[in-house]
């Protein structure tokens, strides 16, 4: 289904990715792990088209999307939605707008310019937001809701995309661990009931035990872990997070009850 | 404008309405009862747009002595007068952008004085101007409308009369663009003070600094970088200006362009120089000051 060979990317001396080979036979939910800085984000960037490759190709049912150029670039970009770390939202435009922009790539320029969007459109946009329980929202601007709200309708501007994947680079690094968890259920439940493929950068590692059927963990560029996650040991962990003896996976944890537990360590630097 | 977003008695009422959340079919025809509304506005705007467009055309067609349609084929004519005898006389070309160099340093000599000037007035009246620096806070009114009023008075307007009181020349030229420069500058200026961090200021202040100093020492090197980006900006602009304001006798390149252009043919070659001079002086300050200017604003951030 999604084949990622050898992809490689270079800034100047540094390697950001290098020569990742990812192989997704059927849609699941993948989780990404490493520690900022080890091409989490370069890599889910050069998947949506945002960051052009320096190597190594890209192929999604049979075809290259590597090179793909124009329309045909940011018709592949309307298949693999993007979720970000700080939302990304028009912040003066209401929630609905912002979720009908996922039908940008379908609609012409003109008419969206005037925001001429068909009704059915817009009756889709507040049905996805009902789905994901802010359909209250609607005629609110961007900007007056809270981020774990916020990182909701960008997840329904997403599903607007009705994409066959949906890439979300740190989802849930900027919210609290209440809102955290809404957001992680509400993108196991799309790759559940609709069948889509979630590739999610996650900064914590209990995040990515609990939601994901595979672990992907990156260090320096390379893919140094792939696998389900119950092969994810501490050891591993280790490895991947370059961490010595003394790392403790609750120091990575946003969850509420690794946080509440008693005598929890000190926050060790890698 | 839909619901309030936030509803004066919201934390008593939430504790009832949150337990039965409003039907989406509401949702959905409150919104699409939003949507309307805005595109009939929307749509309201356009017209009126298009009808002043229009209207303005028909009253523009009919003043014109030739008629906007008839002109239009004839729009290359002169151009191409210019472009033929110029090329034609090709070989005559350096010897003419020679001839005009001293025309083009009046020019940027009188930009680059009323800019100056016009950046000190400015500075000046941005710091009275602003609410929170001004000394006299209840003075602030009087300052924005001088400087509105700077700003609103074309320089041409100021430059007419003024050559008409002291006679052409290059001196009021000089009046007129930095009395522009200095409403528009100190316009920017003083939304640039608004942003600057009072605390400097404050700590100033508890020494015994005078207004003055507080304002030399806390302020302006917070603003610094953002005041000469926007000097240089209106340096580039100032560079047209006094080119323009040659037109009406104020001497510099612009004299000798309507001399050139209004002399007529066998002249054109004089007329082509100037515009090449005058062209690749505007394209090198607009070139030189944005790269400065980039430098100054990346330069703050980092």
């Amino acid at each position: 289904m999604l084949t990622i060979d050898a992809l490689t990317k270079r800034f100047g001396q540094k390697i950001a990715v290098d020569k990742a080979s990812v192989v997704v036979d059927r849609p699941a939910m993948i989780g990404i792990i490493g520690r900022s800085g080890a091409g989490k984000s370069t890599l889910l960037r050069i998947m949506n088209r945002m960051d052009n490759a320096t190597s190594g190709t890209i192929t999604y049912d049979g075809t290259d999307v590597t090179g793909a150029k124009g329309a045909a670039q940011r018709a592949w970009q309307s298949r693999c939605a993007m979720i970000f770390q700080q939302f990304n939202l028009v912040p003066r435009m209401d929630v609905v707008s912002n979720v009908l922009h996922g039908t940008l790539n379908r609609r012409s320029t003109l008419s969206t310019m005037f925001s001429l969007y068909p009704q059915d459109d817009i009756h889709t946009a507040i049905d996805i937001l009902d789905r994901l329980g802010i359909a209250e929202q609607a005629a609110k601007r961007a900007d007056a809701l809270s981020g774990g709200q916020q990182q909701r309708v960008a997840i329904a501007r997403a599903l607007m995309q009705d994409p066959e994947i949906i890439l979300a680079d740190e989802p849930i690094a900027s919210l609290d661990p209440m809102n955290a968890q809404v957001v992680m259920d509400a993108l196991r439940r799309i790759h559940e009931e609709d069948g889509r493929m979630v590739i999610a950068n996650l900064h914590t590692l209990d995040t990515a035990r609990r939601y994901c059927d595979r672990v992907i963990g990156m260090r320096d560029g390379r893919i140094v872990f792939d696998g389900r996650p119950d092969q994810l040991t501490t050891g591993v962990a280790r490895d991947i997070y370059g961490a010595g003896a003394d790392f403790s996976e609750s120091a990575t944890s946003t969850q509420i009850s690794t946080l509440a537990k008693p005598g929890r360590p000190a926050l060790v630097p890698a | 404008m839909g619901p309030p977003i936030c509803h004066p008695k919201g934390p008593i009422m939430t504790g009832i309405t949150a337990a039965t959340p409003p039907d989406l079919s509401v949702i959905r025809a409150s919104y699409l009862a939003q949507v309307q509304r805005r595109r009939l506005y929307g749509s309201l705007t356009l017209l009126i747009f298009v009808m002043l467009m229009i209207a303005g055309f028909n009253i523009a067609d009919d003043r014109n002595a030739g008629g906007f349609w008839a002109g239009l084929g004839q729009i290359g004519d002169y151009p191409a007068d210019v472009l033929s005898e110029a090329w034609a006389k090709r070989a005559d070309l350096p010897v003419l952008l020679w001839k005009f160099v001293p025309a083009l340093i009046e020019t940027i000599n009188i930009a680059a004085v009323s800019t100056l000037l016009g950046a000190v007035a400015g500075l000046i009246f941005s710091l009275l101007a602003t609410r929170g620096l001004a000394p006299w806070p209840r003075l602030i009114p009087v300052f924005r409308r001088i400087l509105d009023i700077l700003r609103a008075i074309p320089e041409i307007v100021i430059a007419l009369v003024l050559i008409f009181v002291l006679g052409g020349g290059p001196v009021p030229a000089m009046i007129a663009i930095a009395l522009h420069t200095a409403g528009a500058l100190g316009k920017m200026f003083s939304e640039v003070a608004e942003n600057a961090d009072l605390k400097p200021v404050e700590g100033l202040s508890s020494t015994g600094a005078s207004w003055a100093q507080c304002m030399w020492l806390g302020v302006l090197p917070q603003v610094a970088p953002n005041y000469v980006s926007y000097g240089l900006l209106r340096f580039e602009i100032n560079i047209r200006a006094s080119a323009i304001l040659g037109f009406v006798g104020a001497g510099g390149l612009g004299y000798e362009l309507r001399n050139a252009m209004s002399w007529g043919p066998g002249r054109f070659d004089e007329a082509a120089a100037i515009f090449v001079l005058l062209f690749s002086t505007i394209v090198l300050f607009d070139q030189v000051s944005s790269r400065y200017r980039n430098r100054l604003t990346e330069g703050q951030m980092t």
